[in-house]
């Protein structure tokens, strides 16, 4: 799971729960794969993203460094930000371990990249 | 040669379609034009979709080499120099309507070429194609340059249209064409990315025609984020991938995903280790576009955050025929687990009625896709009783095509395109919905 991913998603599915959101990342194994580094893209997709929880989701799976605490002003010509940006949204990406609901704290375990979002027939 | 003074009629292209699909002829062209902001004529969606030849005028030839650039379904492309129900009436219009200098650099004198001749729903013998070459009147064509069959640097094209049946074909060609080849369609891609080859193969892998012609009618391109709720292998992720799009998707079939079930192919006895949605991406080296394929309830939109939001929504989604519609929920009255229950507890599921499916996904198209984003998905229909109200309807979702392929004489898919034309005001809207 890439961190790009991890900043959409929310535990909102679950019975009862509506401040699902950020998910907490319970990470036991973290890969970095190289992707071709696209500034268009990760421009694209910067103003979709919550940019605080992807700090958190960074740190937390131990690859925060780098990123500043908000988005810089103009990012767009800074490819410095964007190497980051692009680094902590599509290199990142989480193998083993578990998502938890902020609220429920109902656990997601991630298998071999994919996280398992279904949730059992009394929680829906 | 854009810009030569070749006159209004040196604009003329021909296209000739492959014969298949011919009701996703219109919609797939528009949508590549759509694509590239190429204008065409107004009224040309009237086209005769059983004749396999189709002239444009375009303002230039590198127009015609980017509607070819994506087309599944266009074989190739042609500079039109002149047409006829005769060839001695395709004849007068090449000298009417296509100067002898703008032959020149590809026949005349300094030029190597060769004139192939092609014709459609009937056989010709080698010995008519020659005669047909040799007939050509040199004063109206300037063929002095080097005739070379294996390395011309320009192929002249003979197209000869002997109607719509092959059974009733006349002796003569009811429609004769002259043109330059300009460029090949996409039609090799179906061999290149043909699913015999493919790692991660399952029973509803989307043939790779049918495929690249969704991506095409998603608008998939270059830094777009595509959706599948319904991935399955990934099939349409390959397909808008090699379009340049990045691309994600949700299956509520957590033994696929994780290619732990028994193998689609009837050779193999288990499934690899290797397979995955991400590796059939790296087989045709598009794992730069993989975003994720996660384990989920495609009914469940909640799942996302509502900043989400999908330059294009591509999938087949589940109605039964091969893999039955499922989503999670219990039949019980009281579906509690115990603690006991839960560990390792797989989750029951029940049936996801056809018109729910729609209706869902309908409103995740609604809620995630941009404004002009698009939907596009199969719905199958019973033939006999299908009308045009069948197809499910959502106020913030335009229709922009709808196309048929027939599986047997009562049951058909269509393919159909919707675009977001507002935002979601109301976050979940029962659909009316009719559907088999």
């Amino acid at each position: 799971m890439k961190l790009l991913t991890h900043n959409f998603l929310t535990s909102n599915i679950i019975k009862g729960v509506t401040k699902g959101y950020p998910l907490q990342i319970m990470a036991e194994k973290v890969d970095v794969k190289e992707v071709e580094f696209n500034p268009d893209f990760v421009t694209k997709m910067l103003p979709k993203i919550d940019w605080s929880a992807l700090i958190k989701a960074a740190k937390d799976v131990g690859h925060g460094d780098g990123l500043p605490e908000a988005v810089i002003e103009n990012p767009e010509s800074n490819e410095e930000f964007l190497k980051a940006a692009h680094n902590a949204l599509m290199q990142v990406e989480v193998i083993e371990g578990k998502l938890v609901c902020p609220e429920s704290q109902r656990e997601f375990p991630i298998n071999n990249g994919i996280p398992n979002m279904l949730l059992n027939e009394d929680e829906v | 040669m854009s810009g030569s003074p070749c006159g209004r009629l040196g604009k003329r292209f021909l296209f000739q379609f492959a014969n298949e699909h011919l009701d996703f002829r219109v919609a797939e062209f528009s949508a590549i034009a759509d694509l590239f902001g190429i204008k065409l004529e107004s009224g040309w969606q009237s086209k005769n979709i059983k004749d396999p030849f189709w002239e444009f005028q375009l303002s230039s030839s590198t127009d015609a080499e980017k509607l070819a650039s994506r087309s599944m379904l266009v074989k190739s492309a042609l500079e039109l120099w002149g047409k006829g129900a005769t060839y001695p009436e395709m004849y007068e219009d090449v000298r009417q309507n296509t100067a002898k200098h703008c032959m020149i650099p590809f026949c005349g004198n300094g030029a190597s070429f060769k004139i192939k001749v092609d014709t459609y729903n009937k056989k010709q013998t080698q010995e008519y194609k020659v005669q047909r070459i040799n007939d050509l009147p040199l004063d109206v064509f300037p063929l002095e340059g080097k005739i070379d069959l294996k390395n011309a640097d320009h192929i002249l094209q003979i197209c000869e249209n002997y109607g719509e049946d092959h059974n009733t074909a006349p002796d003569t060609p009811c429609m004769v064409y002259f043109g330059r080849w300009l460029v090949d369609g996409q039609r090799e891609k179906i061999k290149t990315y043909n699913l015999k080859e493919r790692l991660f193969l399952g029973h509803t892998s989307m043939d790779p025609c049918l495929s690249l012609l969704m991506a095409n009618m998603g608008k998939c391109c270059k830094n777009t984020l595509v959706f599948d709720p319904f991935v399955g292998t990934g099939s349409l992720l390959v397909s808008a991938a090699q379009c340049g799009s990045y691309v994600m998707g949700t299956d509520i079939d957590y033994i696929l995903l994780h290619a732990q079930g028994k193998p689609s192919r009837a050779k193999q006895k288990k499934r690899s280790k290797d397979e995955s949605i991400r590796n059939n991406l790296l087989q045709y080296g598009l794992q730069q576009f993989y975003i994720d394929a996660l384990v989920a309830d495609a009914s469940k939109s909640s799942l996302w955050d509502s900043r989400l939001q999908v330059d294009a929504i591509i999938t087949d989604p589940p109605y039964g025929v091969r893999e039955g519609a499922k989503k999670l929920g219990s039949e019980k009255n009281d579906p509690s687990l115990t603690e006991e229950d839960k560990d390792g507890h797989v989750p029951q599921k029940i049936d996801y009625h056809l018109s729910d499916v729609f209706r869902d996904l309908l409103n995740f198209a609604a809620r995630f896709l941009r404004i002009e984003g698009r939907l596009v998905y199969w719905l199958p229909v019973y033939s006999p009783e299908y009308c045009e109200e069948n197809i499910p309807r959502h106020p913030c979702l335009q229709l922009v095509s709808n196309c048929e392929q027939k599986l047997n004489s009562r049951i058909s898919r269509r393919l159909i395109t919707m675009e977001k034309c507002h935002e979601c005001q109301v976050r979940l809207i029962t659909l009316c919905f009719s559907g088999v």
